[in-house]
């Protein structure tokens, strides 16, 4: 049933930054199935965005030093050619981005920049701009045959954001990489977005890598969730498993930040201090500086992938003892 | 909403008095050029239509020249080869310049050293010297001298274009068409250089009559239009050797040119002022 789509295996990227290498993401090792929505979540500057940008192989270029194996149905897209890799964009793997705003060309209107991507699939373009209305129905746009002849200024934030999908499930990619996609929307419109997505994923099928830093949103949609800290992944699991058994003090941490109805306090627990830059790479737990459960093993050793089940996998030596009685 | 977008800009253009004074200009040059046999009282080579050396009187109002044509007819017909320079090295221009400006933008690396290097290269060398030197070695005439001025003067449309694309490249749009699996060429030609339209039609009317202006000196110089055409360049070196005796030669075809030069800077200024609203502010 469960059929692996993308596989990252050992994927390293350092940056070449003044005075050596920074570490922006560090062994990774994640797989999205078919038909799934993985998530993945951590805060800003963990390596989020990096690894969803190596995959579509849309880096800046240049400074970037990659390792590791990005599979896609057991190819290495990493050995792609720039023409294979753009036969993949969009057809294979679409990706919708964090801010609405510019993410569409001000000079087309929003309908003929879906019907763009239709067109390339060699369909004629009557029966495009047809299936650019449905797509538009689809992700629920109000008056779609209106909208389609809209300009990206003419529309809000949400619209455009629903442009953005609709573009991107245009060509029905069997994965879709959604960076970030609610953050710069407010909160009513982040929630019918979520929907949206959720209810593509039942009718298209489609595999969604949702990166966020939120996890209350986490909650509602994934079924597989990964946590990301400076650059490694710290813990992933099915969102069950995460929620209710978390073993890395980080998860639990970011999970007490969260807002909660039966919380009495007037205040949100915080985690003090801010991602550290991994500027050299030496062993140690890169969490250790923020962990109040840290022990002197913690800044020397490199904690291993440990597996509490099949699926379930956490990088600590405390085996989720810690603060367990908090 | 688009109705009103364009009732505005039309309006806008109305009350900018450089532009209309600018367009004014521009359309009786155009006219004239359209219907210059119609208006034209002699053919531009018809000799001896009247005494050689006539000064301006009622019936050849701008006089006649050494051959005893009739120099109005000859002016008249010269709107034509203006234009021509204007349209015909502008494309040159153009064509050369923005696609080097594309690519330099969006590749940037080694590419963009290359094509900056060569940008850099034609900046510091006189522009008039080097059209001379290409002149020299494709061979004389009005064409060829358009498109030595063209090879030479590509590198202030490179430049702008190169930097409005390295701006517009980082824009999330062209990320989102990458992402769509565009090819580069798409993204270059269909993403950012529709972006970078607004900024060109600026610059073509700002850099036209510099580019009629350099065509003119080629021709004074004797490296453009050869005789008997009615290039106004070539009729202001000519008219040079009678300047004492007979000014009217030369006098009337450098009004026609500071005419026609003064309309394209107008109407240039006007349309700068319509597009950039920084530019309105100041």
């Amino acid at each position: 049933m469960k059929e692996e789509l993308l596989k990252l295996e050992h994927l390293s990227i350092d940056y070449k930054v003044k005075g050596g290498y920074l570490s922006a993401v560090h062994d990774v090792n994640l797989s999205v199935n078919k038909g799934e929505i993985f998530a993945v979540v951590g805060e800003s500057g963990c390596g989020k965005s990096t690894v969803a940008h190596s995959i579509m192989a849309l880096l800046p270029g240049g400074n970037e030093h990659i390792e590791g194996k990005i599979l896609f149905n057991g190819q290495d897209l990493r050995t792609l050619s720039k023409k294979d890799m753009e036969k993949i964009r969009g057809r294979h793997i679409g990706m919708i981005f964090q801010n609405p705003l510019d993410s569409l060309n001000p000079v087309y209107k929003t309908g003929s920049q879906v019907q763009e991507g239709i067109l390339l699939d060699g369909i004629g373009k009557a029966e495009a701009w047809q299936k650019v209305i449905e797509l538009y129905k689809d992700v629920k746009m109000p008056d779609a045959e209106e909208r389609a002849h809209s300009f990206p200024h003419e529309m809000s934030g949400g619209m455009r954001q629903r442009v953005m999908i609709a573009m991107m499930l245009a060509r029905n990619p069997a994965l879709l990489i959604a960076d970030e996609p609610t953050t710069a929307l407010d909160v009513t419109i982040e929630a019918q977005i979520l929907e949206i997505i959720k209810d593509l994923k039942k009718t298209y099928n489609t595999a969604i890598m949702l990166i966020t830093h939120n996890f209350g949103l986490v909650a509602e949609v994934a079924d597989r969730i990964a946590v990301m800290y400076a650059g490694e992944v710290i813990e992933y699991g099915d969102v069950f498993e995460i929620f209710h058994n978390a073993k890395h003090p980080y998860t639990r941490l970011l999970m007490k930040a969260l807002p909660r109805k039966t919380q009495k306090e007037g205040r949100l627990q915080t985690i003090d201090g801010s991602v550290p830059r991994i500027l050299d790479k030496k062993p140690g737990c890169r969490f250790a500086n923020r962990c109040p459960y840290a022990m002197e093993r913690c800044s020397l050793e490199t904690p291993e992938e440990t597996f509490a089940a099949e699926t379930h996998m956490y990088r600590c030596f405390l085996a989720g003892q810690a603060g367990r009685e908090a | 909403m688009n109705g009103n977008k364009s009732k505005e800009t039309l309006l806008s253009c109305l009350k900018n008095i450089n532009f209309m004074v600018g367009f004014l200009m521009l359309l009786s040059v155009l006219l004239v050029a359209v219907f210059a046999d119609q208006i034209a009282p002699y053919g531009f080579t018809d000799q001896g239509v009247g005494p050689r050396f006539t000064p301006p009187n009622g019936e050849f109002l701008f006089g006649t020249d050494e051959l005893g044509r009739d120099v109005l007819s000859r002016v008249i017909h010269g709107t034509r080869l203006t234009l021509w320079v204007a349209v015909l090295g502008a494309s040159l221009q153009l064509v050369i310049g923005v696609t080097v400006g594309l690519i330099c933008g969006y590749f940037g690396k080694w590419v963009d050293k290359f094509f900056s290097f060569l940008t850099d290269l034609t900046w510091c060398i006189p522009s008039t010297i080097l059209a001379l030197a290409v002149v020299t070695i494709m061979g004389k005439g009005l064409t060829n001298s358009v498109i030595a001025i063209a090879m030479v003067c590509w590198a202030s449309y490179a430049r702008p274009v190169r930097a409005k694309t390295m701006s517009i490249k980082t824009m999330a749009f062209v990320e989102t068409g990458a992402a769509f699996g565009e090819s580069s060429v798409a993204l270059m030609f269909r993403y950012i250089l529709p972006n970078v339209v607004p900024a060109l039609i600026v610059m073509v009317s700002t850099t036209l009559p510099a580019t009629i202006l350099s065509t003119t000196t080629l021709s004074f110089l004797g490296l453009g239009s050869q005789a008997p055409s009615p290039d106004w360049g070539l009729a202001l070196s000519n008219g040079i050797n009678y300047i004492g005796s007979a000014p009217w030669l030369s006098i009337f075809p450098g009004i026609a040119l500071v005419y026609t030069v003064l309309g394209f800077s107008l109407l240039g200024e006007g349309v700068r002022d319509i597009l950039d609203p920084h530019m309105k502010s100041q």
